[in-house]
């Protein structure tokens, strides 16, 4: 018996009776006036089962029993580090890359799909990531720029024909613009205002797409072109032919190719000047002024530059569906962005393209179970947050620069 | 030793809001001084600095340095032009390491081998900083954040720096040491120093000059060593 066995067994069987009064109404009051109880009996016993197995071996292991293995796992874990940590970083880069390059040869459609949705919130949760981890500022309506992004695409596409990847650079361009416009007012504010006003700007935006329809078609949305890229034809002479990319492998390849620009654009962002500037903006930004930081123009720089990528994945976005409409830039998308950063961790690299994978591909995995999807997925945050408050990869970064220019 | 008037307040005054902070804060320092600024809580003391770095604006009155009307100019100018301040409650940037807090205060400059005998010259001053260079901020001790504090400063080249309550929260023992280096930095480099203190007794005998700062106004103004011997300062600011 360890010390505090009692309370902890009186707090797991209250949260067991708890689980239950949550479930109980949810499944067995029916619609017609009738009650049951086995339907919601069925879906907490799995769950208070393994809660019992977890909460038996958290016991276990406080008790002490579990020192030998867990130090030979320990130590293990140790060195196998150290062997790790002997290769270099760019090593790791090309293999994961490379990996990620073969991926389509060995899966199907529907595999592709939900990378390509990932590699999307990859592009997303680093652009604000930029706003977010490295400048701190809470921006809660980033998805209004990839609404700019996808709607410069689409519109383009469907009016002039231009092909994406001359839209690309404008959709981005135009999603610069959209920053720099919400942030200037903006950007006097700080902390829970700021994030309050952003929020706000994220709806004008989806509510301007909806209502302006002359320019958006509104609700109805706009059809976009399908992504085309140039190819070199050799039959019957020389030419070059816009082929439409139509099989999710190949539009995959298209995203892998703007995730891979995003995180090298990023990756080089955080460790320039102006990535060291973002950070002291973050820390403070009165001392940060006093050392001769301009703030201002900083933070609209940060904001500028996080739209610019959320425009990036908006293009992209337009000319995979096919379609673009409000309701894809709701405050919910914004939301899910905002924990793909906060869940990988802020201001970190790999962990976002990790929390991109937790938040974009788990639910699709779990479709089996639709129903709890959202209950395990919130409940899942909350753990993580608790156990893990920096983020699945916390930013590690202590004494890099410093240093490294010896 | 003092020369021409580098830093020159004329009848500065400044607001919270609707309150008044300062009403009309005359003050000059010559170069090469160490010039104090004492009073009590809510003097106006922090608020004088701060409107002199421009992070709070002036409502009335003219600031100008090294010849120049700086009252307008942008916070973010003015270490480029050798104004640069040590914030109260020494304002580090707690999750950078120590070495990249000093590479903050020297952001505006450009040459690297400049900068990095800079941070050589603030390690001498300061060794204890070199030891944790590469720790973060945050995690140093309140004197050693009071040292980088002081460092990062440096590292900008000041020809006038402005000090907010170095001593606030230390031990008498690292207090003594900060205003000994103070006073190396003033003598070895030639900074202009500009304090701002509430332990009036160590800002005095550290100082040329002081101002007596009470409710926003400059109520005496004095050689260090006369507003030491004042009985109305004893009195009132050294506790007798």
């Amino acid at each position: 018996m360890t010390h505090g066995f009692r309370k902890q067994l009186l707090y797991f069987m209250v949260a067991l009776v708890w689980l239950f009064a949550l479930l109980w109404p949810l499944l067995d009051i029916n619609p017609d006036g009738t009650l049951g109880f086995w339907r919601s009996f069925a879906a907490w016993m799995p769950i208070a089962v393994a809660g019992s197995i977890v909460f038996v071996l958290y016991q276990i292991r406080q008790a002490g029993w579990l020192g030998a293995p867990a130090r030979m796992l320990e130590t293990g874990r140790q060195a196998l580090g150290a062997r790790l940590s002997l290769i270099p970083a760019w090593v790791w880069f090309v293999l994961i890359a490379a990996v990620f390059f073969a991926i389509p040869q060995f899966t199907d459609r529907r595999v592709h799909d939900i990378l390509i949705q990932v590699l999307v919130y990859v592009c997303l949760g680093l652009g604000l990531n930029i706003v977010i981890g490295l400048c701190g500022l809470l921006d809660l309506g980033f998805i209004a720029f990839y609404g700019v992004g996808a709607y410069t695409y689409a519109l383009l596409s469907l009016h002039y024909g231009i092909s994406f990847w001359l839209a690309l650079p404008v959709a981005a361009f135009l999603a610069m613009i959209a920053g720099c416009i919400i942030g200037y007012p903006t950007l006097r504010m700080r902390g829970d205002y700021l994030a309050i006003v952003t929020l706000g700007f994220g709806e004008i935006v989806r509510i301007i797409l909806n209502n302006w329809m002359s320019l958006t078609n509104g609700p109805n949305g706009v059809m976009a072109k399908p992504l085309t890229v140039p190819l070199p034809m050799f039959e019957g002479g020389f030419r070059i032919e816009e082929v439409a990319l139509r099989s999710l492998g190949d539009l995959y390849y298209v995203a892998f190719f703007l995730a891979i620009i995003t995180i090298i654009a990023v990756n080089r962002l955080n460790f320039s000047r102006i990535g060291r500037a973002w950070e002291a903006i973050r820390e403070d930004e009165t001392a940060a002024e006093l050392m001769g930081v301009n703030t201002f123009a900083f933070k609209l720089m940060a904001y500028a530059m996080g739209a610019v990528f959320g425009g990036l994945a908006g293009a992209f976005f337009a000319a995979r569906m096919g379609f673009v409409a409000p309701e894809s830039f709701t405050f919910l998308e914004s939301a899910l962005v905002l924990s793909i950063v906060v869940l990988g961790g802020m201001g970190s690299i790999p962990g976002i393209i990790l929390g991109a994978f937790a938040i974009i591909a788990l639910p699709e995995v779990f479709r089996e179970f639709q129903m709890y999807r959202m209950l395990a997925f919130g409940g899942a945050m909350t753990f993580m947050m608790l156990v893990r408050p920096a983020g699945l990869i916390p930013a590690k970064r202590m004494g890099k620069r410093g240093e490294e220019e010896e | 030793m003092a020369g021409d008037t580098i830093l020159e307040l004329k009848n500065v005054a400044a607001h919270y809001g609707r309150i008044q902070a300062l009403k009309g804060i005359s003050l000059s320092v010559r170069e090469g001084e160490v010039v104090s600024i004492i009073g009590a809580n809510g003097a106006g003391k922090s608020t004088t600095l701060m409107t002199i770095c421009g992070i709070v604006r002036a409502s009335e009155g003219a600031v100008h340095y090294a010849g120049q009307d700086i009252t307008r100019v942008n916070a973010d100018k003015l270490p480029r032009m050798g104004l640069c301040q040590v914030p109260e409650g020494r304002r580090i940037f707690p999750r950078l390491s120590v070495a990249e807090n000093l590479d903050m205060g020297a952001f505006f400059r450009r040459r690297k081998r400049r900068i990095r005998a800079d941070m050589e010259m603030v390690y001498e001053y300061f060794p204890r900083l070199r030891e944790r260079r590469s720790q973060a901020g945050g995690t140093l001790s309140g004197g050693e954040q009071q040292m980088l504090a002081i460092g990062r400063a440096l590292m900008s080249r000041p020809k006038v720096l402005l000090l907010d309550e170095p001593s606030l929260g230390l031990a008498p023992i690292i207090v003594k040491q900060i205003f000994d280096i103070v006073q190396t930095i003033n003598q070895e480099q030639g900074v202009t120093i500009l304090l701002v203190e509430q332990n009036a007794n160590l800002a005095l005998q550290a100082s040329n000059r002081g101002y007596v700062l009470e409710t926003g106004k400059v109520v005496m103004a004095d050689d260090a060593a006369s507003l030491l011997d004042n009985p109305d300062i004893r009195k009132a600011y050294l506790g007798e």
